[in-house]
């Protein structure tokens, strides 16, 4: 089978996409195969760069597998405590009102170890975006159940699956956060494919123009994959994410300008996008 | 022998991949498959065939920050056996 020299760039050729971030010093990382992390954190820097935010912007960065990049982001950062990085934030954004804030977490760090920091947080209606990039699993520590983790899934000390009868039912983060007079803009996006990650780029946008408009809270939920904490080969991490944490926590704009949009307006975009999708990569491609 | 069009390529820094094959299924003209040469870290790396569109979406899939994409100003054939 024919092969193309992939060591170096064509001549002829117009460059449309790097290597890396701009906000990232190096693309090294020690993140497992499969992971969905580095993935989101693109949509999230390549936007701070389009927005030409990167000079005012401020990061509070959680604890878990992402906070590796604490060390290689070319953005002023703070390191919070376990859970605390809303709080963390709502004080950075209180003594520096012209900075833009976001904060980092994971769904350990903040529906477990912190859910109270982000409930007050976007109650009091702090221009801040939060970032919560959901796997289902404590992935830093091996893999063990959070709050997020839907019925059924395994994970290492659910190995059976969750149990609603034992371990109780998941926390719906989005859509909690959604039903608070102080929240504006709440999403939910996915890295699961190109076009997830696209759309998921596009929320992240809209919440940081949120919070450059002063109108609240702003909050993105990434679900993405840990093939590792999952127990599965890393090619079946987005299916997965898919049909099994996609199901429960639906994807879409879940609040917009104040607006809360129900589960059913946004399985009806989903479905739509799907067929889109689909005629799209049937008529050729998807990258016009 | 026949001719395969590619409207894009793609430079792929095979020491920094971890072989997770996210970019495999990603590719919309399906013009990638896994190699089985090993790199220094022991993991296997993409290939690329004729046929590439230049779309990103295997930048946008790539958990390691693998690939570089780019599009020709002309599209480029390339001879196969038919």
């Amino acid at each position: 089978m024919v092969t193309i020299d992939t060591e170096h760039p064509p001549s002829n050729a117009r460059q449309v996409g790097a290597l890396k971030p701009d906000l990232l010093i190096t693309g090294e990382h020690h993140l497992c195969p499969g992971c969905g992390e580095p993935l989101a954190l693109r949509c999230l820097l390549d936007t701070i760069t389009e927005l030409e935010l990167t000079a005012q912007t401020i990061g509070v960065m959680g604890i878990g597998c992402y906070t590796a990049f604490s060390m290689t982001l070319d953005v002023d950062l703070v390191q919070a405590l376990h859970g605390r990085a809303p709080s963390v934030a709502t004080g950075v954004k209180r003594m520096r009102p012209d900075a833009t804030v976001f904060t980092l977490q994971g769904d350990g760090d903040m529906v477990n170890e912190g859910l109270q920091e982000v409930l007050h947080t976007a109650a009091r209606g702090e221009a801040v975006t939060c970032v919560l990039l959901n796997n289902g699993v404590f992935g830093e520590t091996g893999g063990h159940m959070t709050a997020t983790t839907v019925l059924g899934q395994r994970t290492k000390n659910t190995l059976e699956g969750r149990d609603a009868a034992y371990h109780g039912y998941p926390i719906l983060i989005g859509d909690l956060l959604a039903r608070l007079e102080g929240a504006t803009y709440v999403a939910r996006g996915s890295v699961h494919n190109a076009g997830a990650v696209a759309r998921t780029k596009k929320m992240v946008r809209r919440a940081l123009e949120c919070q450059e408009r002063r109108e609240g809270f702003s909050f993105v939920e990434i679900l993405t994959m840990c093939p590792t904490g999952w127990f599965i080969p890393t090619g079946e991490g987005p299916g997965y994410l898919h049909d099994t944490l996609g199901e429960v926590h639906v994807m879409g704009e879940l609040k917009v300008d104040g607006r809360i949009r129900t589960t059913e307006e946004l399985h009806a975009e989903n479905v739509a996008r799907q067929r889109d999708v689909e005629a799209r990569l049937a008529a050729g491609g998807l990258d016009d | 022998m026949s001719t395969i069009t590619s409207r894009g390529t793609i430079t792929i820094d095979v020491e920094a991949c971890k072989g997770c094959e996210l970019c495999i299924t990603a590719c919309p003209p399906q013009v990638l498959s896994m190699g089985t040469a090993l790199n220094q870290a022991g993991f296997h790396s993409p290939l690329l065939h004729p046929g590439c569109t230049g779309c990103a979406a295997c930048l946008f899939v790539c958990p390691d920050f693998c690939f570089e994409v780019f599009r020709f100003e002309q599209p480029m054939a390339t001879a196969v056996p038919a």
